[in-house]
């Protein structure tokens, strides 16, 4: 059967394509306009092609950055993921405390992404911070504005306290989805509260859990403002993640064509290693249904 | 396999109730025997669920105890009673292929790996799964999801009793049928124990030797399909089984007659002048549309559905549903009712009651 060819349909297009392409295309055009040029100000701009994107590949700087980046992600990763899972088991299932722990735990979320670093830059502080005083009077050398590992372990801590609740949250709602019958028929079974968890509650919390990892990498591949608070990419250039990296580059040298060309990939390291995760994670689902 | 009785059972979700409206499950006293079939009926929210999770131990009583084979088994936990459980929706080990799942409680339990593999084997070609062994039990339809989780339970030799809660919801309408026979034939050839819960009256009629009908938290009647049809011995049991239900008509009943605004409708038997509110009761299949004779009735609706024909008719005032077989013939001038006068019932405050005369038909009800 013929279908009715109908042009019309493309007038109710035309919006949502031209709110893309004045929000996304083309001030993302602009950044790929000066990524191929160079500038010395007052408007004039000379063609450089390729120069920009080969110069960063062969930069230490990026590659340093880039190492640092993907080694806090997967820190980040590898505590906030098993430990907001350890949270949502023992979250109480039902009643007043269900709803005051959620409540709780939704607070860290809340708070403005300058707020937290500004929190733990006090907190942390050797001279007025509880933390830091504490630490110190105690005897234990901690300064987080000198000591490479004290920095790294408070930007670390700081971004599991204020994102941990959300890998709990979504853990939550994917345990609250099993129905009660399965941990009925899983103490007919005799089955081990470890059995329970890896063949009832991770398989039905996988689906929640994907997103969460996805969320969780993204995001922590893109921090900029916690450590830029807390140390401004210090003590040197330890906490100096892309996003630090990128911006000192931009604003701070006003390299517009490097910065533009450093974003352009960037964006595109962001979008592989999300859409790689992704095809991975729903091929996998994918087969698993088949079989 | 075990007998499983129950002594003063009653359950409340409540923390303390003290009312009787406070319980979910109001007293019942009640021996499943050893190797039967039986049926749990009920509409949903009358209890019948949790006399099942009371049964198999997910639900600790507030009142009574639970008896297998005679030895108290109130305080012991669902693993140690060794129940099994088939659920709505069907629970399975997503993860596992069927041959892991069907084998994860004897795992639990410790066994032998050449016992298990042994009787896993055994349960899946008696179950009709062996062909899916290999599978992940995730990609399946629900009714080999059903017959896995069945398995699981049939898999340990020494289960006690298998209990069914709605097992078929999910299923498709067309497998019910298949998968209901099955377990019937399972029950005959291997005399499990087995309890099926389920608000469908055909799938109980059809599954269980006795029929236990359950409405608002309390045991109405147990009895045969054909006890149930014949002498209910609640109106709910003469409403909810049957389709349609019983026909009830307010009455007030003097010996061999029974006045209904200001009408008579003659009785078999003698019921003395019992008080208290009286109904009488008389299925759709027992009441007989003739030109004249009986009493005389206002056709309201004719619904002719193949094999029978659905006749609603004004009598008194009171609506009355009658049933008629695929011969008959309706002719416009039928306007009176005949009753099967053996076949009425009359009901005291919502129970049957039996005629006074000892010569009569009407056997005692529970």
């Amino acid at each position: 059967m013929e279908k009715p060819v109908n042009q019309r349909a493309w007038i109710l297009v035309i919006p949502v394509l031209l709110l893309v392409a004045f929000s996304s295309i083309l001030p993302m055009m602009t950044v790929v306009n000066y990524s191929f040029q160079d500038t010395f100000g007052e408007n004039i701009f000379f063609w450089v092609g390729l120069e920009w994107y080969r110069e960063l590949l062969h930069s230490e700087r990026l590659w340093d950055a880039l190492g640092r980046q993907m080694l806090f992600s997967a820190i980040i990763l590898s505590i906030e993921i098993p430990l907001g899972i350890l949270v949502a088991l023992n979250m109480p299932k039902k009643g007043v405390w269900a709803s005051v722990c959620l409540v709780l735990m939704s607070l860290p979320l809340l708070i403005p992404y300058n707020v937290v670093g500004t929190i733990w830059q006090i907190f942390g502080r050797v001279d007025i911070g509880l933390l830091g005083r504490l630490m110190s009077d105690l005897g234990i050398s901690y300064n987080y504005s000198q000591n490479a590992f004290d920095a790294w372990v408070t930007v670390v801590v700081m971004d599991v306290w204020h994102w941990t609740s959300l890998v709990a949250l979504l853990s939550y709602a994917g345990l609250r989805s099993i129905p009660n019958a399965y941990y009925q028929a899983t103490k007919i079974d005799q089955a081990s509260r470890w059995s329970v968890f890896r063949y009832i509650e991770l398989p039905k919390m996988q689906g929640v859990l994907m997103i969460a990892i996805l969320l969780r990498f993204m995001d922590s591949f893109m921090i900029y403002t916690e450590p830029f608070v807390l140390t401004g990419g210090g003590p040197g250039n330890v906490t100096t993640f892309l996003s630090i990296d990128l911006v000192k580059m931009a604003l701070g040298q006003f390299d517009l064509g490097p910065a533009a060309a450093f974003s352009l990939m960037y964006y595109l390291v962001i979008l592989l290693i999300s859409y790689v995760f992704y095809t991975v994670m729903v091929s996998i689902d994918k087969s698993e249904a088949k079989q | 396999m075990a007998s499983i009785t129950l002594e003063n059972l009653a359950h409340s979700y409540l923390p303390n109730a003290t009312s009787e409206d406070d319980f979910a499950l109001k007293e019942i006293d009640h021996v499943w025997e050893d190797g039967q079939a039986y049926a749990l009926l009920g509409a949903s929210g009358c209890g019948k669920s949790t006399l099942l999770n009371i049964i198999s131990g997910l639900v600790t009583p507030t009142r009574g105890r639970v008896l297998f084979d005679g030895e108290d088994v109130t305080s012991l936990s669902t693993a140690e009673r060794n129940i099994a459980q088939v659920f709505q929706f069907p629970v399975v080990y997503d993860t596992m292929t069927v041959r892991q799942n069907l084998a994860f409680p004897l795992r639990n339990r410790g066994m032998e790996a050449s016992y298990i593999a042994e009787r896993v084997q055994r349960i899946a070609q008696m179950i009709g799964l062996e062909d899916a062994l290999q599978k992940k039990a995730r990609g399946l339809t629900p009714d080999l999801k059903q017959k896995i989780s069945l398995g699981r339970g049939l898999v340990r030799e020494d289960v006690n009793a298998i209990l069914f809660d709605e097992p078929l919801t999910v299923i498709d309408p067309h497998l019910k049928w298949e998968l209901r026979t099955q377990l019937k034939s399972l029950h005959q050839e291997f005399g499990y124990t087995m309890i099926y819960v389920t608000h469908d009256q055909t799938e109980a009629l059809t599954f269980a030797d006795k029929v236990v009908v359950m409405h608002d938290g309390r045991v109405v009647q147990i009895g045969t399909p054909k006890e149930l049809f014949d002498t209910p011995a609640h109106t709910f049991v003469g409403y909810f089984i049957g389709s349609p239900g019983m026909n009830f008509i307010p009455v007030s009943v003097q010996g061999k007659e029974a006045h209904t605004n200001g009408a008579v409708i003659k009785l078999a038997h003698d019921y003395g002048t019992p008080a208290g509110e009286l109904m009488l009761g008389i299925r759709p299949e027992f009441i007989t549309l003739a030109k004249k004779g009986g009493m005389q009735v206002k056709i309201n609706r004719v619904q002719d559905v193949g094999r029978h024909k659905f006749i609603n008719v004004t009598l008194f005032g009171a609506e009355l549903n009658i049933v008629a077989d695929e011969g008959f013939s309706m002719e416009s001038d039928m306007t009176n009712v005949e009753f099967d006068l053996e076949k009425i019932s009359i009901f005291r405050d919502d129970w049957r009651i039996d005629p006074v005369a000892a010569h009569a038909g009407g056997k005692g009800t529970r």
